[in-house]
């Protein structure tokens, strides 16, 4: 199918339900049950989940086919989200000209920073890349305010030209992000018993370019281009000595990601027209390194997993406070009750960063190949169950023995 | 005419000259072999050769171009495959992953962006990477994970890979190194075996003088960064200044 062997068509047709199904499959609970607020099926962090996906495909192609780690692709992310608003104070709502316009520039920006920073490799490779995100922060924040609108960040105004659409609505408003007319915000709502689904057009919108970039990453991995790619991971010097010239290879590599991380930037202001330059600090650089990492590196779906891994950390637990907290575990006696709350309240709320910490670290100690790892060692036993003697990984073509480094030397 | 032609070549590092004034004539179809003591120089040419290091002055020519000043890719482009001392190979790659990537290198030169193919949609480059396997004895191996291979096995498929690009000069340096006994004399089969098959020009450098008179159609000895005699191993084997450069003056 689609130029697919049968394990990797198997995999994209999974995917592609899960993200179709997602409104449903991640609204487990009741909407008036005490578990409803463990529900991620809302289309604000479910958008979040596919286009951080996106983010995070992207740089698995750099990161985990080539071993080269790119310490800034924020800057990308922002770039795409600067360019989208800019399309949409310019030209015209619709979100098309705005994702295209994201891409472009981005790739031209991943071009020459890709170009300068792969003259290194290693840790200088993302020492340069930090440098130059940092740099781009810096130009957004300050330096170029009359593109970026400084610290306030870029907004759509009544006033914006948008030659192609309208100034401002009938009633005075500032116009919807749409598809042909389809607005971003649209959504309908189904109440099915206790339980309530809300499928939204960005949602929908998000999940399928998600699929489409990941049917491309697909494309790539198992393409005589990827096998290069990884052949830069493994053993560089016998790549140059065997005919090939691993320069233009990194820097394909390089762009790609970077039209990737437009691309995602450009969906975040479709869903929500702004672009502050935090979206380009090095704290959102490193987020993407996480979410690759935890999922697994060099994996087709362990970016996504890590992606949303983290987004639903981020929004679900950081949203459990005290009262809450108070809530679970009033039948506790008092004491006792203060003791766990004190304790538990450091790893929610604000304090969800010391749950994700704690959660990445068990992966990379015990996991070295991310949450993919763990899937495939729970299969593996489940299989070897049934028939013992296998070897866990089998003909599995993601199954990688032994430890390989992450980092290009 | 040689198909490799050294001419005049120096190269110093700082104080010390590694090489002065060295001139070497490959032939065509033949095997020569480049031998010397430690700190000969002979590293210091073959690096030379391949582009890793440029030489102060002289020239080198293959086949009639110039390879100086060109990088290690454009070089083995001509036609230059080399073979490293310790072996050289895609670790995290299959057996068969290894060969392939020499087949798409000779096809579609140093960079192409087939990003949109499946590897398994190449049949010809499948097929003929299977070929080589097959030729090396190693079609079983066919999924094994490289860098889990036996050392013999390493060598036997860094040679596979540079075979398969066939390469009209095949550069070894020292593909014995460290080797057992057992391991070299199949080394010295392998290479006969090469040799049997194809026509291919073959320049070693070498220490296991056994491992250069089982093969050698013609040797230099190198001494001190400089040619001291080249001639053919029957005639190497008594010359008075190789006893010398080897054994020390006293001998």
């Amino acid at each position: 199918m689609l130029g697919l062997e049968k394990k990797d068509a198997t995999l994209l047709l999974v995917v592609i339900a899960l993200a179709l199904a997602a409104p449903i499959l991640l609204n487990p609970f009741p909407t008036e049950s005490a578990m409803a607020q463990f529900n991620a099926g809302y289309p604000d962090l479910m958008q979040k989940f596919a286009i951080y996906g996106i983010f995070a495909i992207g740089f698995n192609i750099l990161f985990g086919l080539t071993g080269y780690l790119s310490f800034g692709h924020a800057a990308f992310l922002g770039v795409g989200s600067y360019s989208a608003v800019w399309m949409f104070k310019l030209l015209s709502m619709n979100v098309i000209p705005a994702l295209v316009l994201a891409v472009l520039v981005s790739s031209l920006f991943a071009l020459v920073i890709g170009y300068i920073s792969l003259r290194r490799s290693g840790i200088y490779f993302s020492i340069l890349t930090l440098a130059f995100a940092q740099m781009s922060f810096n130009l957004a924040y300050s330096v170029l305010t009359p593109i970026t609108n400084g610290e306030t960040g870029l907004q759509l105004s009544l006033d914006d030209p948008r030659i192609l659409g309208i100034s401002q609505t009938a009633d005075g408003g500032i116009p919807l992000t749409s598809l042909f007319g389809l607005a971003m915000r649209d959504s309908v709502a189904v109440k099915l018993g206790g339980w309530s689904f809300e499928f939204s057009v960005g949602y929908y919108v998000c999940a399928i370019l998600m699929l489409v970039c990941f049917y491309l990453a697909m494309r790539i991995f198992r393409s005589p281009f990827g096998l290069m790619l990884r052949a830069v991971k493994t053993n560089q010097t016998r790549l140059n000595y065997t005919g090939l010239n691993s320069r233009p290879y990194t820097l394909a590599a390089f762009v790609i990601s970077g039209m990737y991380a437009g691309l995602a930037g450009g969906l975040l202001a479709a869903m929500d027209p702004l672009a502050g330059a935090e979206r380009m600090q090095w704290t959102a650089s490193g987020e993407v390194v996480l979410m690759t990492i935890l999922g697994g590196a060099g994996t087709l779906f362990g970016p996504v997993l890590g992606a949303g891994f983290i987004k639903y950390f981020e929004n679900i637990f950081s949203k459990i406070n005290d009262s809450v907290l108070q809530n679970w575990f009033g039948f506790l006696p008092d004491g006792v009750e203060n003791v766990v709350l004190w304790v538990v309240e450091h790893f929610v709320g604000p304090g969800w960063h010391l749950t994700l910490g704690l959660l990445f670290m068990l992966v990379v100690i015990f996991l070295p190949g991310g949450l993919m790892e763990g899937g495939q060692r729970i299969a593996g036993l489940l299989r070897g169950k049934r028939k013992s003697g296998g070897d866990g990984g089998g003909d599995d073509p993601e199954y990688h023995p032994g430890q390989t480094p992450h980092v290009a030397e | 005419m040689g198909i490799l032609e050294v001419k005049g070549v120096n190269k110093r590092f700082g104080g010390l000259q590694a090489l002065g004034d060295v001139n070497l004539s490959v032939t065509e179809n033949s095997v020569h072999a480049i031998i010397g003591p430690n700190g000969a120089g002979k590293s210091t040419l073959l690096n030379c050769l391949v582009g890793k290091l440029i030489p102060d002055t002289g020239s080198v020519m293959f086949n009639g171009q110039s390879v100086l000043g060109r990088k290690p890719h454009e070089i083995n482009q001509m036609g230059i495959s080399r073979v490293f001392q310790t072996p050289e190979i895609f670790g995290d790659l299959t057996v068969l992953e290894n060969v392939l990537i020499p087949c798409f290198a000779r096809r579609d030169g140093a960079f192409s962006m087939h990003a949109f193919e499946t590897v398994g949609q190449e049949r010809d480059m499948l097929d003929e990477a299977m070929q080589m396997l097959e030729d090396m004895n190693m079609a079983d191996k066919r999924d094994m994970h490289a860098a889990s291979m036996s050392r013999g096995d390493k060598r036997r498929l860094e040679m596979a890979m540079c075979l398969v690009q066939q390469p009209r000069l095949l550069l070894l340096d020292e593909p014995t190194a460290g080797m057992s006994r057992a391991d070299t004399n199949n080394t010295i089969e392998l290479l006969k075996q090469i040799k049997g098959k194809r026509d291919i020009t073959m320049a070693i450098i070498e220490h296991d003088m056994h491992v250069v008179f089982s093969l050698a159609d013609r040797i230099t000895v190198l001494a001190q960064g400089s040619p001291l005699v080249e001639d053919t191993p029957e005639n190497i084997k008594g010359h008075p200044k190789v006893r010398e450069a080897y054994l020390g003056e006293s001998a």
